[in-house]
Formats: structure tokens, sequence, C-alpha cells
């Protein structure tokens, strides 16, 4: 191979720098996220039902939250029918956040672990405590 | 044909480190923008655009002053201009890159770009803005690159070109005609509520493109051992001449509709940038001295025996350069917001930051052109 | 290498780069030609607009109140420094309002009568023909809306607003918020914003929070001009009444009892 010796060292190098975050977290346990649901308005619900049903939510909270923006910024549309027919307000900050006012064992265990950034909180207000 | 541009001298080799590191210095003044937000620049409520744009609507001029070696040569079969055509189309791309990039660095929300491309929004002039301004990059990029890999391998350029050459020129034009569109139709500002607000970019294009062209040619000449032709340099010189008068005229035209009318609004803007209202008057040397390079660039310019001596004829160049780009940046985009609609004098100074980054953009548009220009540079060395 | 493999190489690029673009290209089609999920516009054709009554605006605390109202539950930032300013609805004398109105003989106690300004909420906004994304939009109800999520920061709108009603966050706006509204989201950097009628109050049936800040003695009026029963149609009916910059066609929704 021509310039053979600098082509292999420089492939050995460039594996060594792709693959170095794999090599460097060897070993390291990273523990399972497990999103809390023990808010004290979730736990005063006599039927703890979100919105839609946890496997809905776990698989397309974000494409229900992207509708829900544009039903109320676009259309003006405040009132969601789920698939139960029960109503509620469209709202992140004052429907999802009244049950799930604890964003860092919620929202982020997940998105943390799967290093998703949520770029909703830099508009959206997290409920306090 | 890019390894052409990774030979060359100390010089060349300095004179690339040199733009390097200006770039990185802009990158991270852009980095602690990303950060801090566009507070870091000396915009304001009332001056929402600044520099940025500014630098923006002067390259758009000079990027459609490509056109003005393309009808010549292709149009019109002026075989002058052939040595020096690929030199126009290769500004051309550095201008317009350079345009996307301040675009890019003004925008609060850049992470969004794609909202646009994602949202046509056919009503909206910016939009266009985007579609031509990507458009002439695209078609400067396919005809430039493929006339000179045919140069290069001694052919004459494949059929298919002609067609895009040909579309490139009302293209040039509708890219600064959009980019004044922008202006002119906004109802709230007097400064830019005007119909000759297209044809006054177009002729400041035509006369700063072409001269920084002449400059480039030179300097070229002068570096290397490619001459363009004494010729087309001269002609180069001519359209600068006609162009940068005509700009004056213009300028007496927005005048006269102002003061003669007597319409408070439209002449408060002049009265700012030149004599200053209520104290306020950052502009006024600048404007003055627009004003007065200007002048002195017609004045060696009209003459047929200063024009023909090429170190005078540099030096008009360079004043015309400068002075467009007072008039059109300054004068032009941030002269429009002053009064503001509330008719207060609120003033603008770019801040340290803000001119960095503006440095880096430049110093990219710099580079672009130092490689390009090498990798023709060579080919036509070789070949001539 | 010869020049057969070169060309090959470069044929590939080329089908490489153009199949690049067109795929990215086809976005904007296939997202135009996927069936958008079918929002039935459930706001009636009304047109709100506001009248603003100078007479009753006499003290610093009238004009405070209104503007407190607005900026506390939007949580507006208050930054400290004209350059950065943002603001919903503030105050400026009549000099500055209808600039156009220059008249030397018209006395200093009107030049200087503070003025309640606002996004006038436009029937023909200029504002929503330049956006480049439709971030600002118009509502089938007349008000002129700000989708802070598609938002890119061009300020192409701030530029077009003949009235100057628009603001930039130039700056992270959290840490200049005194207290937080929870109920109500706060803009990010590098998103512009304005008044908005208080279209979540409207939703609710409630007033727009300014127009009941005042509303013992009505500084402000508030209603459905499509309505020829509402409280502005009749207090248009009754008052003489002006809007900045009528000239320009912009057909504002705010008007001024002087």
């Amino acid at each position: 191979m021509y310039n053979g010796s600098k082509i292999i060292v420089g492939l050995i190098v460039f594996a060594g720098i792709v693959t170095f975050p794999f090599i460097y977290n060897l070993g390291k346990v990273n523990a399972k996220p497990e999103p809390k649901i023990d808010t004290p308005v979730i736990q005063q619900l006599k039927e703890k039902n979100c919105i839609e049903s946890k496997e809905f939510m776990k698989a397309n909270h974000m494409q229900l939250l992207n509708k829900w923006r544009d039903m109320v910024v676009r259309n003006g549309k405040r009132v969601y029918v789920n698939s139960k027919g029960e109503k509620y307000e469209i709202s992140l900050q004052n429907t999802c956040l009244k049950c799930h006012s604890n964003k860092k064992e919620f929202c982020d265990e997940c998105h943390n672990y799967m290093s998703v950034k949520t770029h909703c909180w830099n508009c959206h207000l997290e409920s306090k405590g | 044909m890019f390894e052409k541009a990774l030979s060359g001298d100390r010089r060349y080799w300095g004179w690339i480190f040199f733009l390097l590191l200006i770039m990185g210095t802009g990158f991270i003044f852009y980095i602690k923008q990303l950060n801090y937000g566009l507070g870091i620049t000396g915009m304001s409520r009332d001056i929402s655009w600044g520099l940025y744009i500014a630098q923006f609507t002067f390259l758009v001029g000079v990027a459609a002053s490509a056109v003005m070696l393309v009808i010549p040569y292709y149009l019109h079969d002026y075989k002058k201009f052939g040595k020096i055509i690929i030199f126009g189309e290769f500004l051309a791309i550095s201008a317009v890159i350079m345009c996307l990039m301040f675009v890019f660095v003004d925008m609060g929300q850049p992470m969004r770009a794609m909202n646009m491309i994602l949202y046509p929004t056919p009503n909206s002039i910016m939009f266009w803005d985007m579609v031509v301004l990507n458009g002439y990059l695209l078609l400067n990029l396919i005809i430039g690159w493929t006339t000179l890999s045919a140069e290069r391998n001694e052919l004459p350029p494949p059929k298919w070109v002609k067609p895009l050459i040909y579309i490139s020129i009302p293209w040039a034009i509708s890219i600064h005609t959009v980019t004044a569109f922008l202006y002119a139709g906004l109802p709230g500002r007097h400064l830019w509520l005007t119909a000759i607000m297209a044809p006054r970019f177009l002729a400041s294009a035509f006369a700063s493109g072409p001269a920084l062209l002449i400059i480039l040619c030179l300097t070229v000449k002068r570096i290397s051992s490619f001459d363009p032709g004494k010729e087309a340099i001269q002609t180069l010189g001519k359209i600068v001449t006609y162009a940068v008068i005509i700009n004056l005229f213009f300028f007496v035209l927005e005048l006269f509709t102002a003061f003669y009318s007597k319409i408070p609004g439209h002449m408060h803007p002049f009265q700012y940038l030149f004599f200053g209202i209520e104290g306020h008057g950052k502009l006024i040397p600048w404007m003055w001295t627009a004003f007065i390079l200007s002048i002195m660039a017609i004045i060696l310019l009209i003459n047929p025996n200063m024009r023909e001596n090429e170190n005078i004829l540099i030096v008009s160049a360079v004043l015309v350069f400068i002075s467009t780009w007072i008039d059109k940046g300054m004068g032009l985009v941030i002269g429009g917001f002053i009064p503001n609609p509330f008719e207060e004098i609120i003033e603008y100074s770019p801040t340290v930051p803000e001119v960095l980054i503006t440095l880096g953009v430049w110093a990219t548009g710099l580079l672009i052109i130092t490689v390009l220009y090498k990798i023709a540079v060579s080919i036509k060395e070789k070949t001539v | 290498m010869s020049y057969e493999s070169k060309a090959n190489r470069r044929q590939f690029l080329k089908i490489l780069g153009f199949s690049t673009l067109s795929g990215l290209g086809s976005i904007p089609a296939i997202w135009a030609l996927t069936p958008q999920f079918a929002i039935r516009n459930l706001q009636s054709e009304k047109r709100w607009a506001m009248v603003v009554d100078m007479k009753k605006f006499r003290t610093e605390e009238d004009y405070k109140k209104c503007i407190d109202a607005c900026h506390t539950i939007h949580n507006v930032p208050d930054f400290g420094n004209p350059k950065d300013e943002v603001k919903w609805i503030w105050k400026m004398p009549y000099r500055n309002t209808f600039p156009e109105q220059e008249d030397e003989y018209i006395s200093d106690g009107v030049k200087q009568m503070p003025f309640m300004v606002l996004c006038n909420h436009c029937k023909n906004p200029p504002c929503v023909r330049v956006c480049p994304t439709k971030a600002t939009f118009k509502r089938i109800d007349g008000i002129v809306q700000m989708d802070y999520h598609r938002c890119i920061g061009c300020r192409f709108c701030m530029a077009a607003c003949p009235y100057g009603s628009r603001s930039f966050n130039f700056r992270e706006p959290r840490p200049f918020i005194k207290e937080k509204n929870p109920e109500y989201p706060t803009r990010t950097r590098g998103v512009v914003e304005k008044c908005n009628f208080c279209e979540e109050r409207l939703s609710k049936g409630l007033s727009p929070a300014c127009v009941e800040a005042c509303k013992d003695n009505k500084a402000l009026i508030f209603g459905d001009l499509n309505d020829p029963d509402s409280e502005v149609r009749k207090v248009l009916e009754s008052n003489y009444t002006i809007r900045r910059k009528p000239e320009l066609g912009t057909q504002p929704g705010v008007y001024y009892i002087v």
C-alpha cells in the first residue's frame, strides 16, 4: 500500500477517537430511568389516569404536545377531547404540570438518560416544588 | 481542482493563516452571542437591524455584479472579458456565502432556520430572498466550476452550461431587486418607501462589485503571472464610472423628492444622516465621508487619462468601494430606523463583539475568494 | 487512478449530491401533501378592538395599573435599560403617538399628554405580510398572534411595523421577571413578542388584563367590532375617535378618544 504505514496508523488513531466514548464508559452502569408519579396532586386523584394511557403517552407525548401547540396557538382551540371522550384544557403548564409537578423526577429522568434536550422549559415554566 | 489551493508560497499561507485567525476570533464571539443573545450587539428595540444586515445588503450587491461581466461576454460576445469572467463568478459565490452567513449570525433563533423551508410563505419577501440567494449560489457554483474544469482540460464547456448562464443574468438582477423589496415594501419606514430603492440598489451594486473586481484582478496581476488584460480592466473601470454617477444621481433624486415636497417624514432621515437632529448625529462624519469619497472617485474616474493609469484606477476603485459600503450599509439600513416610528431619535453603534463577528464573516469570504482565485489563477497560468 | 475511475467517482459524487438535495427539497412538498390534522377553527368572525378613552387617564396611577396588569400576568421582563427593553403596552406623549399631527399651536399640555400605546392588531398588518415563517399571523377573530415556537428571530416584523409595537428578546428574559405568573409561559431570547389582546383570557370569556385593571373608570373599552350591540361600537358611534397613522391603510384596531 502506498504510504501504508501512515494510513494504518491514521486508521488506528481514528478508530480510537471514534470509540473513545464507549471505551470510557465501559463497566459503568447507567441506572434505568424511573420516572416518579407520586406528586401531591396525583396522590389525591381517585383514579390515577393521565389524559391518555401510559403506553400512548410514552410513545406519543411529543406528537400530542405538538398537536396541542398548533391547536392552541394557531387555532385558538383550547379543549382537548381524549380517546375516552373526556375534555381537558390544553395547557402544558396548567394541565400536564398540575399533576406532574415534579419535572426533575419525572420528565428529566428519561430525557437525561436518553440525552434528549428538551427546549420546552426555555419558555414554559416548571411548577414550583 | 482543489489541490491547486493547497500549494502556495509563504506569503499565501501567511495570508490564509491570518484569515483563519480572524475567522476563529469571530467564531468564538459568535458562541458568546449565542449564549448571551443578540443583546451583545449594539442593536436595540428601535434599531432592530444593524451591522450584520447592513453587510448583507451591501454584499448582495457585490454578488449581483458578476452579471456585469456575464452580459457583455455571453450575450454580446465581448471576448475581452473571457479571461476574468471566472473571477466575477467566484466573487459572486464568495459574496453570496457571506450574505447567507450574515443573515445567519443576525438571527435570534438560528437553530430554527429550517422553519423558513418547512413553512414556506410566498407572501414574505424574505422567503423569496432565501430562494433567490441560494439559487444564485448554486448557479454560480455549477457554472464556475464547470467552465473552469473545461478550461483546465482545454475543452469547450459542455452545452448545458449555456442555458444556466443565460438564466443567471436575470437571476442576478433578481437577487438585488428582491433584497431591495425587503425594504421598499414597508409602509412605516420613510427612507425606504420609495420606488427607486431597487434601481438605487442596482446602481450601487454595479459600482461596488466591479470596483472590487478591479482591485482583486489588479492584485492577482501583481502577485501571480496571470494578466487579466488591460482592456478588460478598462471596461470594468468604465462600468464603475457610469454606475457611480448614476448612483449619485439617484441619491440626488431622493433628496429632491424629500426636500421639495417638504414632507417631514421624508426629510427627517436625510436630516439625521447629514446634519443630525436634536444633537444626535453619530452618522454625520460617515455620510459626508461617503459623499466626498464618491465625488473624488468620480473626478478620478471620469478623466480617461487618469482612468487608464492603473495605479489611479485602483485608488478610485477603493474610494468607490468604501463610499458605497458606507452609503448602502450604514446610511441606508441604519438610517431607515431613525427616526423611529414615534419620531424619536435613538442612535446605534456596533459593539466590539459585533464588529469581531462581522470581521470573522468577512475573513471567511476572503478565504473563499483566496482559495477559488488560487485555483482559477493556477489553471489559467498553465493554459495561457 | 485512471481517468475513467476518476470520472466514475465524480459521477457518483454528483449523483449523491443531487439526491441529497432532492431529498431535502422534498420535505416541504411531502409536508404540504400530508393531510394536516383537520383543525376546525372555532373562532367566530369577530373583530376584537379597543377604544382608549384618553379623557379617563388622569394620574400616573391610571397608566401604571394597566401596564402592570399586562406585564405581570404575561411575564414580561424588565431589563432596566431602553436598549433591551421589552414592552407590550406603555405610554407615549401625544406628539410621538401622532407625529403626523405636528402643529405648533397645540397646547403643550396636549403635546406632552401620555397616550397608551400597544399593538394595534391591524386588519391589514404589514408584520404578518413579511413574516417568513408565519410565526406572526392573523387569526380569524382579528388578533395578530405570535407563535413563539416558530419565530426565528429575523426581526423583519419589527422593521415592518409602522407603530413600533414589537419588542425583541435581546437577552435571556427570565432573570429579569420579578414575579413569574405560573399560569403563563415566558419567552426565550431570540424571539419577538408583543401584545396579544390577552387571547388566553378571551378564550375564557374574560376581558384583557389592561381593560380589567381600569374597569372602574372604563378608560379602556374592549369588544367585538362586528357586533353592532357591543360596547365598542356604541362608544365609536357616540365619540369622535382617531387612530394612529391611518394613511398607511393598516386599519388599526385601537381607537383613541382624545
